[in-house]
């Protein structure tokens, strides 16, 4: 590049911020060349496998191991017994609990592990686990959390009977785990009691599962020899899982290595530390060498990191013309058999207390009960930050059930409560301070943008139609708008397991002007090695493509917490782009030493420091970075690298406007989605094919959740659907196409203004369906209806509104 | 998910494949696209200790159409089934069912006489079995013999298929060139096996319907003829009335579990809707 | 149960592993030939992460013992570029619209698309999500692979020597 080359051509020569730049991850994962945990293959490995409870809940009696351990290529059969002396039969949880992992005494949910067979192939493991005999005797099963809080239901936690204090205060029941609440409870009781008008509504949002198309595993490898510890597995924490490997096993952090290698996928599913992962670990140490486990998709959907299963009962206070006076809930949130929910610690409901959502509400009070059943433990942020997506679905239901009350369209009464882009930085009733918005902008936007207004006539003509009998289809238009908070988040409010919640980024410039940075995240598909090159880029003027991105190998990557709730581009982001800064900070003292003149007298210019007035006179970062590697500069090291480590002033608030237009086949249950319509607002756009990527893909699984996931147990306790036959994951032709807009609202407080993307599809997407459906039978009383919304329970509201003749 | 071990056998014929199994016994499964018997090996639910692969025999492959006499062999595939044009033209309810099976891989392996003969009531093609009143042929160490379908389905992987049988070809005459037909099914996603569906045939002669045959899928333990229903239609004029007739018939013979695609009250009137759909379909490609 | 040497030929060349009667072809060919393109998604034939071609046809590499592929002629995604390294359209086409996220269904999905542009070199967009309905993406919402294998066909239709 010579001075002689236009600034903006300069520019995209760089594939900054806002380059639809195509992603350097895909010359691998076309050619099959991609390397996931299963493809890992070391010498002398082994492979674990699981024999797990066909029982809900039930005392174990005994373990015969004789049967397997004959089998030719078993080596061993770990059960619980094996890891008491270890202490490693329960371990800690994310949620302050302790999780079994491996049963002790009793099985507490279907499917869980129960022993662990280590042999030289998968092909033996799996012969093996047949043949370990268990003898159980059946317990009674609680599945229904409500059940669960009644004064005679059986005891699950035998190990923390006596404990009268969890991790988050007072139990005040056997099977309960904590209440949490946020708000004040008299000020709000008073604007429910003196309201001209209140709605109120059980709104439950179904146990689901986050089920990447990779399931989770690893491969442990014990060093004997150099006394280390090396894990390769599906971690999207890789640095918190060192920490709590290190405190549990007692191998020194430093004789650790956590690697994530390409992720297929992970949702939330990863996040957490699973039974399997400490088997392998024992296995590994226990034998001297390496161990595979890798669970299969029942074990996946049946064992490891569930979603929602939160039991919301709400009220919404109003005046006659529609303004929202107050808000109330109180969540029943079943946990399962251990909380194992990954929250933040200070937050055992997560960021649930965004339920305000978008609008201006002046006092609001949230309540929380966390209760155990005979259930998979999780409670993970499936594809949003914690708890965030029940959030969004109870507010946006509960607006859609305040309109039908005051019978006013529900776009007009979220017009009319919108926080105002001018109440900015805005606090809402439960304390979160929102960083910017501009709701009414987006919202027009949306509803110009899908005829609003001509769709609602249609579907009064649609209506018309249906009563004269020449149609047995009924029109539904779904609003949704949402406000999401991510990127966890200012050390102050936010950690895991006492591990503040920033995240960093590293960065060493080579001489010849290419780069690397190493952050604490991990991409499962988001392409941070594609994007966080481009902040780079804008921020040191090298190109994007002579910038590698590494991120997974706690032996390399700085300390970070990690890629889930939406919080790498808002943390990690900014750690890259303040390292990058530092790196521009040292250039600037390089390039003033080379030029003669004083750093003052430097402007910065895209890919160079040029001298103030005389732009002629410059020096490229390229330049810059070998002079600094090949001059004596007096006053400088040489070298130039930075290392940030950035912790958020304030989570970021992105938002959006979804409509979703809906045929109901009344005879069949059939919804065919004639039309999706998503406005996002994620601040500054780093590369928008990236975005449109992610918000087709979180759209695409809100329509799972909506319209058809579930993870069900029957009355015994035993898990229905766990398998890629029942539990719905839609093909292309299920699939609708998406249309995506777009408004620009930075965040004030982010170095680029950016606030994440990836979760806000499924935070807005899961409410608009549902709404949608329901709106389709509004004008036949309809004011909620459960989820998912399948082929019978849609059905069912038609049959049960006497629609079927 | 890993199959306990067995022993594999590929005979090359007919004869070898019925001799194998005469000599293997109970322990011995013959697989023929192995789609549904896979699955339940890998779940360790089947557990056959010799497992005799039908796929290089080359008489039980093809599609035979002579005038209206129709032959099928038993390992023609779902894909070969649906590209296929003389079977279309002669019997297009095939096609049509074929193309609700599964998806595009599980069709290029899974075979016409593997999804008639398994006897799981969820599989699509016995109900348009049942509308052609087909014939199986089976081999078996007794020889070879024919069994109607309308016979052949016992309860839920329970047929007529004898010790040692073998299914071989699938037999119907194709119904008269002006008939009309439809394979209408509710699934909640491709790959998935029926809410409720239905198989009509039917033949309209002066605008009165001179032929009607109904089937429906996966709502009882085996595969419906819905003979009452079929009835119902025949000679009528495919009013209002009659076809209200025939959805009771063939509500009234619907059983369905309740699974996760629904309750059974909902399928059973489901199986209706798929019914009156279906004969509105036919109806309108009658000639 | 005893193993035994299987061959066939994988990518145009012949190989042969030993593997028992159960081993599934799906771990046959990432265990024995190192070829992890091909991926297990589900175990129950739903995901098709595992697709391969067989004889010409996609089929699903977890549902087919290696034993019942005897003699055949196998191609994963490693075998799609040109032995000079160059891409195929579809490979070209899925980073060029951004067909893929994390990547863990795409060698399914490519080598599902490859097939079914041989069987239907110009599909309408109907025609490709049906085409497709076997392979599960759980990141993309398919919209982008759509296009991705529209352009694709596109491509391969203007240049017909590019077409294997």
């Amino acid at each position: 590049m010579n001075e002689q080359t236009p600034i903006a051509e300069r520019a995209e020569k760089l594939q900054g911020l806002g380059c639809a730049r195509k992603r350097v991850e895909d010359a691998r994962f076309t050619q099959g060349k991609g390397n996931y945990v299963d493809d890992i293959k070391l010498n002398g490995m082994l492979f674990g496998d699981f024999v797990r409870s066909p029982y809900g809940h039930a005392r174990i009696k005994g373990i015969d191991k004789e049967a397997a351990l004959a089998v030719p290529g078993v080596l061993a059969v770990i059960t619980a017994e094996d890891l008491i002396p270890l202490n490693l039969h329960y371990m800690p949880t994310l949620a302050g609990d302790v999780q079994a992992v491996l049963a002790h005494e009793k099985v507490l949910f279907q499917s869980q592990e129960v022993a662990f067979v280590v042999a030289t192939d998968r092909y033996a493991a799996a012969d093996g686990v047949e043949l370990v005999e268990v003898d159980y005797e059946e317990l009674p099963v609680v599945v229904d959390a409500a059940k669960a809080m009644a004064a005679d239901a059986p005891l699950l936690r035998e190990d923390i009977k006596d404990k009268d204090e969890g991790a988050h205060g007072p139990r005040k029941h056997h099977n309960h785990i904590f209440y949490w609440d946020a708000g004040d409870l008299e000020g709000t009781q008073r604007a429910l009691s003196q309201a001209e008008v209140v709605a109120e509504e059980s709104i439950a949002y179904q146990r689901v599962h986050p089920c990447p198309l990779e399931t989770c595993g690893c491969v442990a490898s014990m060093d004997k020899v150099n006394g280390k510890l090396t894990v390769w597995g599906t971690f999207q924490a890789p640095h918190a899982v060192r920490t709590v490997a290190s405190l549990i096993s007692n191998i020194p952090e430093h004789n650790i290595r956590i690697v994530s290698p390409d992720i297929g996928g992970g949702f939330g599913n990863k996040v957490g530390v699973y039974p399997g992962y400490i088997c392998a670990i024992v296995a590994s140490i226990v034998t001297g060498q390496p161990v595979k486990w890798i669970e299969d998709r029942i074990e996946n959907l049946s064992s490891t990191a569930f979603a929602r299963d939160y039991h919301m009962t709400g009220k919404i206070a109003a005046t006659k013309e529609g303004k929202i006076t107050g808000l109330q809930c109180h969540v029943l949130a079943d946990h399962g058999a251990f909380d194992a929910c990954a929250d933040p610690t200070k937050f055992p409901a997560g960021f649930f207390h965004i339920c305000t959502g978008s609008y201006d509400i002046p006092v609001a009070y949230v309540g929380v009960d966390g209760v155990y059943t005979n259930k998979a433990p999780g409670g993970v942020a499936y594809r949003c930050s914690f708890r965030v997506t029940e959030a969004s679905y109870f507010i946006e239901r509960m607006i859609d059930v305040l309109a039908r009350k005051l019978e006013m369209d529900p776009a007009e009464l979220r017009m009319k409560n919108f926080i105002a882009r001018e109440q900015f930085p805005y606090t809402s009733a439960l304390g979160w301070e929102y960083d910017s918005g501009n709701y009414h902008t987006a919202m027009a936007k949306a509803m110009e943008t899908v005829g609003y207004q001509a769709l609602r006539t249609e579907q009064a003509a649609n209506r018309e139609a249906f009563v004269r009998g020449e149609t047995r289809s009924l029109m539904g238009i779904g609003v949704a708008f949402f406000t999401e908070i991510v990127g966890a988040g200012p050390v102050k409010n936010c950690d895991i397991l006492g591990l503040g919640m920033f995240d960093s980024c590293e960065i060493r410039v080579h001489p010849t002007g290419s780069a690397i940075a190493r952050l604490g995240t991990i991409s499962q598909g988001q392409g941070h090695a594609t994007t966080f090159a481009q902040i780079l880029a804008s921020e040191i003027g090298l190109p994007a493509d002579r910038i590698t991105v590494e991120e997974g190998d706690t032996d390399t990557a700085p300390y970070g917490l990690g890629t889930y709730g939406s919080r790498s581009t808002p943390v990690a982001g900014a750690a890259t782009a303040m390292a990058g800064r530092k790196i521009r900070a040292k250039a600037q003292m390089i390039a003033a030493y080379l030029l003669e003149v004083h750093d003052d007298d430097l402007e910065w210019e895209v890919d160079r420091f040029q001298v103030k007035g005389n732009p002629e006179r410059f020096k490229a970062m390229s330049e810059i970075a070998f002079a600094a590697y090949n001059q004596a500069i007096p006053g400088i090291e040489p070298g130039l690298e930075a290392v940030s480590y950035y912790d958020p002033p304030n989570m970021t608030y992105p938002f959006g406007a979804y409509i979703c237009v809906v045929d109901v086949d009344v005879d069949t249950g059939v919804t065919d989605i004639r039309r999706f319509y998503a406005l996002d607002d994620c601040g500054t756009r780093i590369n928008p094919m990236v975005i449109e990527g992610q918000v087709h893909g979180g759209l695409t699984e809100a329509l799972a959740i909506a319209m058809g996931q579930e993870i069900r147990y029957d009355e015994i306790g035993n898990v229905q659907g766990a398998s890629l036959m029942d539990f719905f994951l839609p093909t292309a032709v299920e699939t609708p196409t998406w249309e995506t807009d777009h408004t620009v609202t930075p965040s004030p407080h982010h170095p680029i203004g950016a606030k994440g993307v990836g979760e806000s599809p499924n935070v807005g997407g899961v409410p608009a369906f549902s709404n949608a459906v329901v709106d389709a039978f509004a004008h036949l009383g309809l004011t909620h209806t459960q989820m998912p919304h399948d082929h019978w329970r849609v059905w069912s509201v038609a049959q049960d509104l006497g629609l079927h003749g | 998910m890993i199959p306990a071990s067995f022993d594999y056998h590929r005979p090359e014929s007919l004869a070898a494949a019925v001799q194998l199994l005469g000599s293997l016994g109970e322990e011995a499964r013959a697989v023929a696209g192995g789609h549904s018997l896979i699955p339940m090996m890998k779940l360790r639910m089947a557990v056959p200790e010799h497992l005799v692969d039908l796929r290089s025999i080359a008489e039980l492959k093809g599609i035979c159409i002579e005038g209206r006499a129709v032959s099928i062999g038993a390992m023609t595939t779902q894909a070969e089934v649906i590209a296929s044009d003389a079977l279309a033209q002669v019997c297009p309810i095939l096609r049509e069912t074929a193309l609700q099976i599964a998806d595009p891989q599980i069709r290029n392996l899974g075979t016409l006489g593997g999804n008639v003969a398994n006897g799981d009531p969820g599989n699509d093609m016995p109900a348009s079995m049942q509308v052609l009143d087909a014939q199986f042929e089976v081999a078996g160490p007794e020889g070879k013999r024919k069994i109607a379908a309308r016979d052949f389905y016992e309860a839920a992987f329970f047929t007529a298929l004898g010790e040692g049988e073998i299914m071989t070809a699938i037999h119907f005459e194709a119904p008269s060139a002006s008939h009309g037909y439809a394979y209408e099914k509710q699934k909640r996603k491709i790959g998935d096996y029926a809410t409720a569906a239905a198989a009509v045939i039917l033949v309209m002669e002066g605008g009165r319907c001179s032929q009607a045959s109904i089937g429906l899928t996966n709502l009882s333990d085996t595969p419906l003829y819905a003979q009452a229903a079929s009835e119902a239609l025949v000679g009528s004029s495919l009013d209002p009335a009659a076809i209200d007739a025939a959805v009771a018939a063939a509500e009234a013979i619907a059983d369905p579990v309740t699974d996760s695609r629904g309750p059974s009250h909902f399928r059973r009137k489901l199986a209706g809707v798929m019914l009156r759909r279906a004969i509105a379909s036919a109806q309108n490609r009658a000639a | 149960m005893s193993k035994k040497a299987i061959s066939m030929t994988v990518n145009g060349r012949p190989v042969e592993a030993p593997a028992e009667p159960r081993t599934l072809l799906i771990h046959y060919l990432r265990e024995q030939l190192d070829l992890t393109g091909p991926h297990i998604g589900c175990d129950t034939g739903h995901c098709g992460a595992c697709t391969v071609d067989l004889d010409g046809q996609s089929v699903k590499s977890c549902m087919v013992f290696a034993i019942q592929a005897e003699g055949a002629e196998v191609t994963t995604i490693e075998g799609l570029a040109q032995p000079d390294g160059r891409l195929h359209a579809l490979q070209e086409a899925f980073r060029e619209h951004h067909g893929l996220q994390c990547g863990y269904c795409t060698p399914g999905m490519i080598t599902r698309a490859y097939r079914l542009l041989q069987e239907n070199p110009d599909p309408s967009e109907q025609e490709i999500r049906y085409g497709i309905s076997g392979n599960l993406c759980r990141c993309t919402g398919y919209q982008n692979i759509v296009r991705a294998i529209q352009a694709a066909a596109q491509n391969l239709n203007s240049v017909p020597e590019a077409a294997e």
